[in-house]
């Protein structure tokens, strides 16, 4: 009984929008519920290597009419026209011409005496479509149902995917090197020492995300900290100062550094769980330090390396916020791509998929990393 | 039984409070981009209005884009009023149906005399909203990044690398910067969106900024821009003319504005469909783009009124830094959202593809 609240406040805030999102992202019911006597009329005709009944084009006339009248054409017009850029301009001429009484569909536009046209309007009025899901695979379903990839010069999310793994994966690396060593003296420091060490950890925490991505740019920029103080020491010259920001480095150096503690922490929880008598053990048993490493510590350290690491690497995939200020050109991730697809161009069904895309790789991930590091040790 | 009674008793006093507040609320809720921007409108608009009709406005910020006003409008539950939105924004959103509908008919006449017809800039009053102000993509230079006595005068320098090192600063959406890519080719302005519309057009606009994307830095913001230019990391940029022009005079920061074939580009206010109050939201319209609002908005931020007959009414040291000046028009491009509306999507697939290559 008392789980109640907390139960209900998961599935409002949790399992609903993503299962929305997950919809979303194959149900679009926008065409249909613009075209709906033309929808059913096309549900019935499947000889599609021939124009479907005048019983069809009358009822896209009707339809068209009817948008007309209520001053809503362009609504579909705009949508058609995503699905194939041309139909904008079909669409709003045939609407205008449809004016006069007695008008064909047939004698407006020689494309609707054309099978491929209505072959595309008929895949637009499917309710539950893998067009969004293909398009951010940068795959095109073409009007006779046969799967394509993309031209060349619009293939983008496979590889800001590949992008993003990469990144993610650079930045778990580099986290894992970094934070390793840390992790230990921090678990081994005691009193004082450990406050301190704590506080340097934590302390990241007390301040926005943005500040702290601004305060980078302050460091990293041409004309910023590192670059003045290289060029002042005589160590480069200023015509080459290095680029350290809006770029692909730009984005890493920041990422480490704000998921560096997502790593250190839940592993030094793990390494102060480890009783100091086993490394004694060994040692006092004549294994070299190194080897005492190799055989005892580091085995035992495992969980919380798997822990943090897939902390850091999920946290990664999902980044926005950091290359949108810091990444340039060669750093923007894909979630800036779906922002891009919510807030602009309201392509709301591809900005579903693309997310879709990502959940599927973090559970993915999931489950890789917990295979790993065995047994389900790690729950992240 | 009694805890059921109670929880009926209180949702039905919750939702009557929030009925009665719904209809107890007359005042306006008019959203804009917030900063100076919407302080100007503050002052030369929201509280003259307030004045004279007495209705209450309440002022909302938002980060431009139709995503919110998308999710109020198709959920029913639409709590904005006016909005303020450019060109591109109004031409989808119109397309969209979710705006109401204004006839240029009841729009009244300059201070003049002139009839709104006439008086409004072309373009300026469209089926879904009626023009304020005209503000201009430009492309403007940091001062102290050219010490020669040669300074960038024209879009063919801004791609000039050889004449003119230095990093350029690019927004990473493609508005404006194809039809400069284009005009820096060699096309004139009024042939620049036909051009854009064939396939061989587009690749040369994109063969053109191939010349410069690996001396050129991206930016997401309007901020962002000032930071670039202000700090140096960027020698001259794509920009906004507002902004510019306030870090010139506000913080007398050492840049200018590259008049030379700016392309104008216009916002405007919109009615929200099922907005609580058409009637008045039609007249603050009337009333916030009238030409003395529209003067008053001009003297506090460096964008032009989109009446002719409010250009009169300002300080012509003012004027000259407008969009609208005379000089300032003189190869201009007008930005034309109808064109985006209908590629917009092919090539922001395309120049995000370009991006990320």
């Amino acid at each position: 009984m008392l789980v109640v609240p907390l139960l209900s406040f998961i599935a409002v805030l949790f399992v609903v929008p993503i299962a929305t999102m997950l919809w979303k992202g194959i149900y679009d019911a926008e065409v249909a519920d613009l075209l709906p006597a033309t929808t059913r009329s096309l549900a019935l005709w499947s000889d599609e290597g021939k124009l479907p009944p005048a019983a069809s084009l009358a009822a896209l006339a009707d339809d068209l009419r009817t948008l007309d009248r209520s001053g809503r054409v362009a609504e579909l017009s705009f949508r058609m026209n995503r699905k194939r850029h041309g139909f904008r301009d079909l669409i709003e001429r045939s609407a205008i011409r449809l004016r006069d009484e007695g008008t064909k569909l047939e004698d407006i536009d020689s494309r609707w005496s054309d099978p491929v046209s209505w072959q595309v309007l008929k895949q637009a009025t499917e309710v539950i479509t893998p067009d969004h899901l293909l398009n951010a695979l940068d795959l095109d379903r073409m009007p006779d149902g046969s799967i394509n990839r993309q031209d060349e010069g619009r293939r983008i999310y496979l590889r800001l995917l590949g992008r993003t793994i990469l990144v993610a994966a650079i930045v778990t690396c580099i986290c894992v090197v970094l934070g390793y060593p840390f992790a230990h003296i921090l678990a081994a420091a005691k009193g004082k020492r450990r406050t301190v060490l704590l506080f340097v950890v934590l302390l990241p925490f007390w301040t926005s995300l943005l500040v702290r991505t601004t305060a980078w740019i302050v460091l990293l920029q041409r004309q910023g900290v590192i670059n003045e103080l290289l060029v002042s020491a005589g160590i480069i010259a200023d015509r080459h100062r290095f680029a350290l920001i809006y770029n692909f480095s730009g984005t890493i150096i920041t990422m480490v550094y704000v998921l560096l503690p997502f790593f250190v922490l839940p592993l030094q929880a793990v390494m102060r769980g480890i009783p100091g008598q086993y490394v004694k053990a060994a040692a006092s048993l004549g294994g070299s330090p190194i080897r005492v490493f190799q055989r005892i510590y580091l085995p035992m350290t495992m969980p919380g390396v798997a822990a943090g690491a897939s902390l850091v690497f999920i946290l990664s995939l999902g980044y926005y916020v950091t290359p949108a200020l810091v990444g340039g050109r060669t750093g923007q991730l894909i979630s800036n791509q779906i922002a891009f697809h919510i807030q602009s161009s309201l392509n709301w069904g591809l900005a579903a998929a693309l997310g879709t895309i990502l959940l599927a790789l973090v559970a993915a991930m999931c489950l890789l990393l917990s295979r790993f590091a065995g047994q389900g040790r790690i729950t992240p | 039984m009694s805890a059921s009674r109670f929880l009926c008793a209180t949702s039905v006093a919750i939702l009557s409070a929030c009925l009665s507040s719904v209809q107890a609320a007359d005042a306006l809720t008019i959203v804009s981009y917030g900063g100076q921007y919407t302080a100007s409108q503050q002052k030369a608009q929201y509280e003259p209005f307030t004045r004279q009709s007495g209705v209450e406005i309440k002022s909302v910020d938002y980060n431009g884009g139709l995503a919110e006003l998308v999710a109020q409008v198709r959920s029913g539950s639409v709590s904005w009023d006016v909005i303020d939105v450019e060109m591109q924004d109004l031409e989808r959103g119109c397309a969209d149906g979710l705006f109401e509908r204004i006839d240029i008919g009841e729009l009244p006449a300059g201070a003049d005399g002139t009839a709104a017809r006439e008086d409004f800039l072309p373009g300026s009053v469209h089926p879904c909203g009626v023009g304020s102000v005209v503000w201009s993509n430009v492309i403007a230079i940091n001062d102290e990044a050219f010490t020669d006595s040669r300074k960038p005068q024209t879009v063919e320098d801004f791609f000039d690398l050889k004449s003119f090192p230095g990093k350029r600063g690019l927004p990473k959406r493609p508005n404006a910067l194809l039809e400069w890519a284009l005009m820096a080719d060699g096309i004139e302005p009024a042939a620049v969106y036909q051009a854009l519309s064939t396939p061989q057009g587009l690749d040369r606009a994109f063969r053109k900024l191939d010349t410069i994307k690996e001396e050129s830095v991206f930016w997401e913001t309007g901020a962002q821009m000032i930071q670039l230019l202000v700090d140096g990391e960027v020698a001259m940029s794509s920009a906004y003319n507002g902004r510019i022009q306030r870090a010139i005079s506000d913080d007398g920061k050492p840049l200018r504005i590259l008049w030379d074939r700016q392309i104008w580009n216009a916002d405007y206010y919109a009615i929200v469909r099922g907005t609580h109050d058409k009637d008045a939201a039609n007249r603050f319209v009337r009333f916030a783009t009238g030409t003395e609002a529209l003067a008053a908005q001009a003297r506090l931020i460096a964008y032009g009124p989109v009446r002719r007959s409010a250009e009169a009414l300002i300080d012509p040291v003012i004027a000259a830094r407008l969009p609208t000046a005379k000089a300032n028009l003189r190869n201009a491009l007008a930005f034309d959202a109808k064109w985006w509306m209908e590629h917009g999507d092919a090539v922001n697939e395309r120049y995000a593809a370009w991006l990320a290559q």
